[in-house]
């Protein structure tokens, strides 16, 4: 037998069930700015690529947060969602220096 | 007052279960995978002084993708619906969902495997015209092994999905989960969830960044 689920305990699912639609419109709305950011606006390299990686980290910050309810959850489980980030932080910011150096 | 975070829940939960905490471990895990990959594309990437454009090879670029994105974001809404569909007790909401999840999982994989099938395609092309005109084995650029390395890895963490719901779509058939008991539907959705995002990223930096932008 299943554990019970523990998604937002007390709190009404139909409550909930509204933000999903509009997450997931939120998210078509940004992958479509994401191809006009690469395609039709004119801008410079660090704006391409800065407007990019803010709308991405936007993106998978929705999934996490609503659709993983990562929003409603303790802080045990955030802990051990942003550890993995700051440990590829720590290693892509070890390798860059020999990455930009010339070669 | 502001509509959306009116809707939300604002009550936090005290506790979670083993096996939702068993599962954030393991997609912990699984992350610093993903990022171990990551971090070397970036670094290969940045180093590497011939990248090819992303718009023209893989050679369906970006509208292929941009559609396979796509469908990995209405797959994430119709697990979330599934969930709140046994949420109310409601077995057939959860199959008919959850079954479009699935769908939509393999209409990923299907999608992934035709892009492979050209994209090797046109590898091997070239292939055959630098053997011949140079009498030498072409080897492999790094844009052909991190792609294959990084979308690889990923369409297998696809199939796993697809498979794993198919596992829960099956019990739920079976009438294993009701409105009080229904754990495995909560997991497996997290882990289709950290699918979807771990293309997110991925979309970005292999479809979506120019050359132009880090060489």
């Amino acid at each position: 037998m299943s554990e019970p689920a523990s998604t937002a305990p007390g709190v009404d699912q139909a409550q909930v069930s509204h933000p999903y639609y509009r997450i997931f419109g939120i998210l078509t709305v940004l992958t479509i700015a994401e191809i006009l950011w690469v395609y039709v606006v004119p801008h410079s390299r660090a704006m391409l690529a800065g407007g990019l990686g803010i709308m991405a980290a936007a993106k998978a910050a929705l999934v996490a947060l609503y659709y993983m309810h990562l929003k409603y959850e303790s802080k045990l489980l955030w802990v051990v969602a942003l550890f993995p980030l700051t440990l590829v932080v720590v290693m892509i910011a070890g390798f860059l220096p020999d990455a930009l150096a010339p070669y | 007052m502001d509509t959306l975070a009116a809707t939300l829940p604002v009550r936090k939960p005290k506790f979670f279960t083993n096996g939702k905490l068993a599962m954030w471990l393991f997609l912990g895990s699984d992350a610093m995978g993903f990022m171990g990959l990551i971090g070397a594309y970036i670094v290969l990437r940045i180093t590497s002084p011939n990248w090819e454009d992303p718009k023209f090879d893989p050679p369906f670029g970006i509208n292929l993708t941009a559609f396979m994105t796509f469908l990995l974001i209405v797959s994430s809404v119709t697990m979330v619906t599934a969930l709140h569909k046994i949420g109310h007790g409601d077995r057939k909401g959860l199959l008919f969902w959850l079954g479009m999840t699935i769908l939509g999982g393999l209409g990923f994989l299907c999608l992934q495997a035709y892009e492979w099938t050209h994209f090797l395609h046109g590898i091997h092309e070239r292939a055959v015209e630098y053997t011949a005109e140079t009498g030498k084995i072409a080897p492999f650029t790094n844009y052909q092994a991190t792609f294959f390395s990084l979308t690889g890895f990923h369409g297998l963490h696809v199939s796993i999905g697809v498979v794993y719901m198919s596992c829960i779509w099956i019990r739920a058939w079976q009438g294993a989960y009701t409105e009080k008991s229904h754990s495995p539907v909560e997991l497996v959705g997290l882990y289709w969830h950290f699918v979807d995002l771990v293309w997110i990223v991925l979309f970005t930096i292999i479809y979506l960044l120019p050359d132009s932008v880090v060489n």
